[in-house]
Formats: C-alpha cells, sequence, structure tokens
C-alpha cells in the first residue's frame, strides 16, 4: 500500500513547469559543460574522418570495437521505454506514471545515439546513405536484404518513429498547458505543437485511446529491435557469435540495462528538478522489484549462452571462451562485468532498506550499466580475435583516445538532450499526475469523506 | 530503370590448387602480388598496429613436438568460396560473386562497414585503415591495370582480376596456361596451379581431382574455389 500524498493541480503545475517556466542558473552551467564534452567529442569525429579510422585502436581481424559495442549498448538503454511506458501501461501499473515520459524520452534519443554510432564506425561515412536508402536507382544497385546490417536500420528507424509519436501522443495535453501559460511566440509554437488541444472529453478519448493503440502496436517492436540487432551477431560464421540464444538473450540484457538505466535517470532527475513530491521511494522500490527479475532471467539467458558453447565444445568456441574468462586483461573484465551486473546488485536489491534509499539505488543502477557495456564489449572483441586458427592474430584490442572521446560524448550527447527536452517540456506527465491524484481521491459519500481508491496501486 | 548488358563472357570457372609438398614457404607470391596489385608497403609498423595488407600470406605453424618438430607453411589468398560468408553480409551488395566463380569486391561501393571481413574465417579480407602512400619514387611503379584504393574500404585477392578481363576480352575462351595471376607466376617451386575448373584437361582440373586434396575450414560449408594438396613426408 502506497503512502497517499495529495497534490492540489495548481501544486502539480506550478513544480512539473518549474523549469520550463524559468530558466535556473545549474541548468546553464550543466548544459554548457555538457555541450562542451559533445564538441569535443564531434572534433573527434572530424578529426577521424580527416585521417581515416587508423586513429582508432582497431586492427586486422578485430574489426569492430568500441563503436560497436556503444551501438548495442544505446538499443539496449533504449528497451526501457518500451519496457514501462507500453507494458506497465497496458498492464495499468499506477506506480509508472511519473517515469513513463522520462523513459520514452531517453529511448528516443537513445535511439538517435545508437544510430549515430554505425555512421561513425563506417569506412566512409560520407557515402552510407546508400546503406539504408538506395539512391542510385540508374544503376540498379539496391540493398542486399539478406544482410543483419539492412534489417538493423529498418528496425530501429520502426521503433525510432513509434517511440517519437508515443512520446509526443503523451504530450499533447501538457504542451496545451504550457501554451496558456506562455505569451509571445512562445505561445504561438506550443499553440502549433498542441494542435489545438482544449482537453474536451472527446479529445481526451482519441488521446487516450491512441496511447493505448501505440502501447499494443509497440509490443512487437519490443521483442523484434533487439533480436535483430542480435542477429548481427548470431548470423555470422564467428565462433561464440553463431548462437541461437542471442536473440532472447540481448532482449532481456537491453531491458535489464534500460529499466536500471530509468532508475538512474530518475534519481537525478528528482534531485536536480526537485521532483520529491512525485517520485516517492514507492516508485523506486516497484522498479527495483521489476529489475530483481529481469536482471536473474537475463542472468538465466547468459548462463546458457555459456552452456551451450561447453556442451558443444567446438574448438574454436571453446577458445574464445578460454580468452572471455582466463585470459587478462579480459579475465578481469569478465569479472567486473559480472559483478557490476548481477553479483552486487542483485542480492543488495532483495533488502528494501536498499531498494527504498535514493543514494543505494542511483550506484547500484549505474553499477549495471557499466557491466553491461562491458558485457557487449566481451561478447564482441574477444570473439574476433580468436575467430580462426591463424597465428597472427594474437595481439589484444586497445581502443584509442579518438574512441575513448567519442563513447563518452555519446553519454554526454544523450544527457545534454535530455536537459534540452526538460527545458522546454515537462519530464513527468502532468496530466498523468493529475489522473493518478484523481483516482486517490477523496470522496464525499453521504455526509462522510472517504478515498476513493479506484485502481489498486 | 537499369537494361542488363547480354553475358558474353565465356564459360569460365577460375579456381586454384596449391602444393604444400613444393610450398618452401619463400615468400615470393607475398611479394609479386604487393607489386601486381598496388598495395601499399608494410613496413614495420604496420605488422605492429597488425594493420599489413597481404592479399596472400604465408601462415607458419608447427607440427609435432621437438626434436621431431617440423615447420610447415601454408599460403592463404582470399578462397573465392562459392557459399561465401562475406557476400551475404554486406548490406550495400559491395562484395558478390561473379559468373566466373570470383569473389568481387566493388571498391567503389564500399562503405566500410567491415562486416564481410569479421565473417570470412580465412582472415583474407583487409581493411584500409589509412589513405595508402607510396614514396616518391616507386609512384611510377603502381600497375595502371589495377586501382588504388582509397582508405575506408576493404580489400582482397581479386585472383589478379585485371590479368582474366585482359584475356576473355570480348568473351575469349582461354587456352590453359595462357596467363596465370602474379602469386602463381611467381612461385619458384611451381607449387601453385591456377586455371579453369570448366575445362576438364586443365592442369587445375587434373590437380583439383588429387588424392592429397582438401579445402581450408571445410567444415564451415564455405565451398572454396582454392584447394590444398596435404604435404606428405617421405619419412615419416
Amino acid at each position: 500500500m502506497y503512502y497517499r500524498r495529495t497534490l492540489t493541480d495548481a501544486q502539480i503545475n506550478r513544480e512539473l513547469l518549474d523549469v520550463v517556466l524559468r530558466t535556473p542558473m545549474w541548468w546553464v552551467i550543466i548544459v554548457s559543460i555538457l555541450g562542451l564534452i559533445v564538441a569535443g567529442a564531434a572534433s573527434a569525429f572530424g578529426f577521424m574522418m580527416n585521417q581515416g579510422l587508423g586513429v582508432t585502436g582497431l586492427q586486422q581481424p578485430i574489426f569492430w570495437g568500441f563503436f560497436i559495442t556503444n551501438f548495442i549498448f544505446w538499443v539496449g538503454i533504449s528497451h526501457a521505454g518500451v519496457m514501462i511506458s507500453a507494458i506497465l501501461r497496458l498492464s495499468q501499473a499506477e506506480w509508472r506514471r511519473p517515469m513513463v515520459r522520462a523513459a520514452e524520452t531517453m529511448t528516443v534519443f537513445a535511439l538517435m545515439t545508437s544510430l549515430l554510432q554505425p555512421l561513425i564506425h563506417a569506412g566512409r561515412p560520407w557515402r552510407i546513405f546508400y546503406w539504408v536508402f538506395p539512391y542510385d536507382w540508374a544503376r540498379g544497385i539496391w540493398p542486399d536484404v539478406r544482410s543483419p546490417l539492412v534489417w538493423d536500420p529498418t528496425a530501429i528507424i520502426t521503433y525510432l518513429t513509434s517511440s517519437t509519436l508515443f512520446v509526443y501522443t503523451a504530450l499533447i495535453p501538457d504542451l496545451a498547458i504550457i501554451r496558456d501559460r506562455s505569451t509571445g511566440w512562445r505561445r504561438t509554437v506550443y499553440g502549433i505543437l498542441a494542435l489545438g488541444w482544449h482537453g474536451n472529453p472527446r479529445q481526451w478519448k482519441l488521446q487516450g485511446i491512441a496511447g493505448i493503440l501505440l502501447s499494443a502496436l509497440i509490443l512487437p517492436v519490443f521483442v523484434s529491435v533487439h533480436s535483430i540487432v542480435s542477429w548481427d551477431f548470431g548470423v555470422s560464421l564467428v565462433p561464440s557469435w553463431h548462437v541461437t540464444v542471442f536473440a532472447p538473450y540481448f532482449v532481456i540484457g537491453a531491458v535489464h540495462s534500460g529499466v536500471s538505466a530509468v532508475v538512474t535517470l530518475m534519481i537525478l532527475m528528482r534531485k536536480l528538478y526537485k521532483l520529491e513530491n512525485f517520485i516517492w521511494e514507492e516508485h523506486i522500490d516497484a522498479v527495483a522489484r521489476l529489475l530483481i527479475v529481469v536482471a536473474t532471467a537475463w542472468l538465466f539467458f547468459f548462463w546458457l549462452d555459456l552452456v551451450f558453447a561447453l556442451w558443444l565444445r567446438e574448438e574454436q568456441e571453446m577458445t574464445v571462451w578460454h580468452l572471455r574468462l582466463f585470459e587478462p586483461p579480459w579475465s578481469w573484465l569478465f569479472l567486473v562485468f559480472i559483478v557490476f551486473s548481477y553479483i552486487i546488485p542483485v542480492p543488495l536489491w532483495m533488502f528494501r532498506r536498499v531498494r527504498r534509499s535514493f543514494t543505494w539505488m542511483l550506484w547500484t543502477s549505474l553499477m549495471v550499466n557499466v557491466g553491461m557495456f562491458l558485457e557487449r564489449l566481451i561478447i564482441i572483441v574477444p570473439a574476433l580475435m580468436r575467430k580462426g586458427p591463424w597465428t597472427f592474430t594474437y595481439d589484444t584490442y586497445r581502443p584509442s583516445a579518438v574512441e575513448v572521446t567519442l563513447i563518452v560524448g555519446s553519454i554526454a550527447l544523450v544527457v545534454l538532450l535530455l536537459m534540452l527536452f526538460s527545458k522546454f517540456f515537462p519530464l513527468i506527465p502532468i496530466w498523468e499526475e493529475k489522473e493518478g491524484q484523481k483516482l486517490i481521491d477523496d470522496v464525499r459519500v453521504g455526509d462522510r469523506v472517504i478515498p476513493a481508491l479506484v485502481k489498486e496501486h | 530503370m537499369a537494361t542488363r548488358t547480354q553475358n558474353t563472357r565465356a564459360n569460365h570457372k577460375w579456381g586454384m590448387v596449391i602444393d604444400l609438398d613444393r610450398c618452401s614457404g619463400c615468400q615470393a607470391c607475398v611479394i609479386a602480388c604487393q607489386a601486381e596489385n598496388n598495395i601499399p608497403l608494410n613496413d614495420q609498423s604496420a605488422f605492429l598496429d597488425g594493420r599489413a595488407i597481404e592479399w596472400i600470406r604465408v601462415e607458419r605453424y608447427w607440427e609435432g613436438d621437438y626434436p621431431d618438430i617440423k615447420a610447415r607453411f601454408l599460403p592463404v589468398l582470399c578462397q573465392h568460396c562459392d557459399n561465401a560468408p562475406c557476400e551475404s553480409v554486406c548490406p550495400v551488395y559491395a562484395t558478390y560473386h561473379n559468373n566466373e566463380g570470383l569473389n568481387v569486391q566493388v571498391y567503389n561501393r564500399c562503405v566500410g562497414t567491415r562486416f564481410c571481413g569479421n565473417n570470412c574465417p580465412y582472415h583474407a579480407r583487409l581493411f584500409n585503415y589509412w589513405e595508402p602512400v607510396w614514396p616518391e619514387e616507386l609512384r611510377n611503379q603502381l600497375n595502371p591495370d589495377v586501382t588504388v584504393r582509397t582508405r575506408g574500404i576493404m580489400e582482397k585477392c581479386t585472383f589478379c582480376i585485371q590479368r582474366i578481363r585482359r584475356s576473355t576480352r570480348g568473351g575469349k575462351q582461354v587456352e590453359d596456361q595462357a596467363f596465370n595471376p602474379a602469386c602463381v607466376q611467381a612461385c619458384p617451386t611451381d607449387a601453385m596451379t591456377f586455371g579453369n575448373l570448366n575445362d576438364p584437361d586443365s592442369r587445375v582440373s587434373r590437380k583439383w581431382e588429387d588424392e592429397r586434396a582438401y579445402r581450408v575450414l571445410e567444415g564451415l560449408g564455405t565451398n572454396p574455389s582454392v584447394k590444398y594438396l596435404k604435404q606428405v613426408d617421405a619419412h615419416a
């Protein structure tokens, strides 16, 4: 049972629109710092474009490194959106309310960033568009639909489109609220964006139907996106990539890292935007309980992946697993990965006090994502290092400064985009909060006032 | 709409047989390939960075235990697999199979995703990390028949397609041994044989059926167009 916190509509408006209607100093400072980091990463990319991919740490057998790791990582993070907004909305979990928009927005920005990664990684990024869009029709050259690299953009652009629609549909009532509270050109812009929203019953009904429809339609994407991304590896001939378990393993891993990222985001938001009235211990507690299940399911699939390799005892595959598990530096990275993404956080989440502590949850959720980044790295690089029984490949991959800068830049980019979004739109849906309040408001029955619990929390 | 040009090519299926009994690991093939195909000079730093470009390389490995140990050599080049793993993963058709059994790399189409390189079990595909440069005095020795590859794309052995094209111009059927790729031509021990597998009387077709013949990593089902003749020790 949740505490009942009664907030008036005026208070909800005031607190959630605080950053939108005025610009605090800390916001300017954080945005400028993030902007500087992103600018640094952009110059690193320019340097790489100018010099060639030689400035990375990639070498002959290891053709994929940090960029592809980062691509998988951000697609993984984006899975939080569909998990939180669609599944929790359809299952009518009340505690989703304060986190739906933040999760969905993070999804959109994470997907945009993930789409950048293959672009950065390609040898000739300036010619990349006919990878997806066949522009030279006259020559009859089309993308090869047998290649998983064509399935990837298809899946991700589908997800990006539906997520953007989702964010926008849920944003319309709030846009109208901002429109009514702003003046001048801002009022015009918000007015156009709000699509003439007046909050009449028919509009609410249509908006509700659109939300439910999009939630339902987005569900197949939930399974497909990371499955398809995993087939980049699954359909290849590389030992230890060539496994059937990759699709579910990647999907559940994506949910693990994505939901953890939502926890991180919620806690930071609560602190920065002073949302103590909206994000409670109970919310974080509920997500942490979800995370225990997701993490354990993920561990099961990880275990399957390992067991399948041990079962087959195929020589090349065993060589790859030997490298991952027993040869430094990979053995150390493996240890950090498994400890960070399961062994430390999950037992801690068993304790109610940890689940309800914002500090603990912040650090454990960050830990999970460090671990999950390493997981992708450990899947990709060691497999390429021991791909074939040739003698010249016994070197390791060391990411260069350019690659590290671009990874840091991608994190800064997502946070920057979220910060900019929060300046123009409320990060917590105002109408969802008000709806939640209505469901627990007191009602007067005769001469008695009783709490109306329309929905169980 | 695109119009398809009529196929005027003769009936060729190019293949190669490498007799390991004859191979001494001298690397003449490597150098010949380098000169013929405009491959940049592989200096020490290229090898240390793991970025040396060799369309054909000689793998050296040991067989047996000391003192009864033998050095074995295996020249590895693109195997021109009939069921090539590199082809199906390229999103832009930069690599495909042509009707002469060649696995062709189209430099202009390549965007450098490097998936083909990952998927090649023979490590025959190489990536241009830098713009290739030659010392000034070597500029004029570049082969005018071969494209100089830019940075950011994949490249690999072509079975010296420029020589194939020159000999088969106008849909001409080639006589056996009328020409050879640079590596075959340079081999001092005559370990390599190249030719048309569709011609049952060609030298390569006869060696193709040799009882010592095998393909490398045959279990992967890539069905290469290159066969190796197993080394047999006389005093084993």
